[in-house]
């Protein structure tokens, strides 16, 4: 062989190669898609549905997110532990509970119309037990809304005061932290795909705060899956 | 002169006058498809007429644009098939033709006839924007034209990533929901709280640029009860494919009823929003600096 047949080879060999683990890589990233977790079913006898626990973080942190710790980001309950996924899968024609630990503080609505809980059973949520229909827009760290559902729920942000002292700094939050504990319940309709998002533009250094975990899944957006 | 019609002057002897022929051909087949797509096709590349006055204008400016286009259509491909079936290589030939240099005269002619056509095309499409059946020119917050008559303002806000609208002649209630009443003047007020965005509501063809601290005034008057889409057509994040709901046009009655019942039932909303304002620019959020 000669000495340009052994170069054009080892050249095309070489192209080969590195496209091969290019498209790897770009088809692995495209695909990859945060686990379903599983709504847990609740007992006739005690009321029929299914539970959905959540948590709402500042910051992932490295345990839960080391590609990007400093990302807001939403956590699911699972099997008594918190996962990082946002895509949650529920029954269809039924009713959703579901309880939201927020632990992160307050950055505001941009738009004050989402500060009214929306498409909940009874148009309300509970805040730390209190029942109310709207919070000061000012007030909320994130919010929980599937469009689609007509599903508007804001989420009150810790304090500025809770802020300065036992602030959960990373996930996952343990109760001891500050927080706000919400709690609503919807009903889901025919079996399909529906995205939620977060309304609150809480993604730190990005254009209009709705860059990065905004418009990633696995932080503060994602799918509830109804089956 | 020649006996035959087909042969011109300057024709070698025994040839046809290309000229002649192809030019027979294009305007006849010109003549015969132009009423033909202008009756069939042209109505096929827009809304449905009756949705809105905006439509029906919409589908006159159809019909025009494909009757221009067709004559210029058939003259390419007739010139292309007539060139490639009367010009082609003979079998076992092994010369090549004449050599083919560029013609002043038709070069000019292409680009001054080309031109015109464009330059027309644009000003009538700019004027049938801005006439009574346009829905406007997007030219922001002062249209050139208005349409004559009373007109129910419709704030379109968008936002990363869904469109909530504000209706400030009823109580300046804002909701997720665009419902219209009929037979009467909208006056469409675009706007944005943060990136670009556009409001495409096709079926009634308005289609206008959300910018953020612009008010992009575009108008339709929905002719008949209906349900429509409107859609984001402005790449806007990751949920823009996800930016569309769905809308209605209603009679009157039941247009007061459904916006009586959105002011009752979003109270609590109303209450904390900012006072109607042709734009908005939200403070700068902690989170967004």
């Amino acid at each position: 062989m000669s000495l340009l047949a052994k170069k054009v080879l080892g050249v095309t060999f070489g192209v080969v190669i590195v496209g091969l683990a290019i498209g790897l890589y770009v088809a692995d990233w495209a695909t990859s898609f945060p686990a379903t977790v599983v709504a847990t079913p609740v007992s006739a006898s005690a009321g029929g549905g299914s539970n959905l626990t959540l948590q709402t973080v500042g910051a992932a942190g490295k345990t839960v997110s080391p590609g990007h710790p400093d990302w807001v980001s939403y956590l699911v309950k699972s099997n008594g532990r918190w996962v990082h996924s946002t895509i949650y899968q529920v029954p269809a024609n039924s009713v959703v509970h579901v309880t939201i630990y927020e632990y992160d503080s307050a950055s505001g609505l941009r738009n004050p119309y989402f500060s009214q809980v929306q498409g909940t059973v009874g148009g309300t949520m509970t805040v730390d037990g209190k029942t109310v229909n709207a919070i000061n827009p000012e007030s909320p760290a994130h919010s929980f809304a599937i469009p689609e559902l007509g599903v508007y729920v804001p989420l009150e942000g810790v304090s500025e005061k809770e802020e300065e002292s036992n602030f959960c700094e990373e996930a996952p939050c343990e109760p001891s932290f500050h927080h706000r504990t919400i709690t609503f319940s919807f009903r889901t309709g025919k079996p399909g795909r529906y995205r939620w998002q977060c309304f609150v533009p809480c993604g730190a250094g990005t254009i209009d705060g709705f860059g990065g975990p905004m418009q990633t899944l696995g932080y503060m957006d994602g799918f509830i899956d109804v089956v | 002169m020649s006996s035959s019609p087909a042969v011109g002057p300057g024709a070698p002897a025994g040839q046809p006058n290309h000229l002649r022929r192809f030019l027979t051909l294009w305007l006849g087949s010109s003549i015969v498809a132009l009423p033909l797509v202008i009756i069939f096709i042209g109505p096929l590349l827009g809304p449905a007429g009756g949705n809105s006055a905006e439509t029906s204008g919409e589908i006159t400016d159809m019909k025009v644009l494909v009757g221009v286009a067709t004559p210029i259509i058939l003259l390419v491909m007739t010139f292309l098939l007539y060139a490639m079936i009367n010009f082609r290589q003979e079998q076992g030939s092994v010369l090549e033709g004449p050599a083919v240099r560029g013609d002043a005269r038709v070069q000019s002619l292409w680009i001054v006839i080309t031109s015109v056509l464009v330059l027309a095309i644009a000003v009538f499409g700019t004027v049938r924007l801005e006439s009574e059946s346009g829905d406007g020119s997007g030219s922001g917050p002062k249209p050139l034209t208005s349409p004559s008559g009373p007109k129910i303002p419709v704030q379109v806000i968008a936002q990363q990533w869904l469109f909530t609208y504000r209706y400030p002649t009823y109580g300046g209630v804002e909701t997720t929901s665009l419902v219209l009443p009929v037979n009467k003047e909208i006056e469409f007020n675009v706007t944005s709280l943060d990136v670009i965005h556009s409001f495409w509501a096709f079926q009634i063809g308005v289609k206008a640029d959300a910018n953020p601290g612009v008010d992009n005034i575009a108008f339709s008057k929905p002719t008949r009860e209906m349900e429509f889409e409107v859609h984001c057509a402005e790449l806007c994040g990751i949920w823009h494919g996800a930016m569309h709901n769905e809308a209605r046009v209603v009679s009157d009655t039941a247009f007061e009823s459904w916006i009586g019942e959105q002011r009752a039932r979003l109270a609590p909303a109303t209450k904390v929003l900012p006072g109607y304002s042709r734009t908005y620019t939200p403070e700068p959020l902690r989170r967004a600096e």
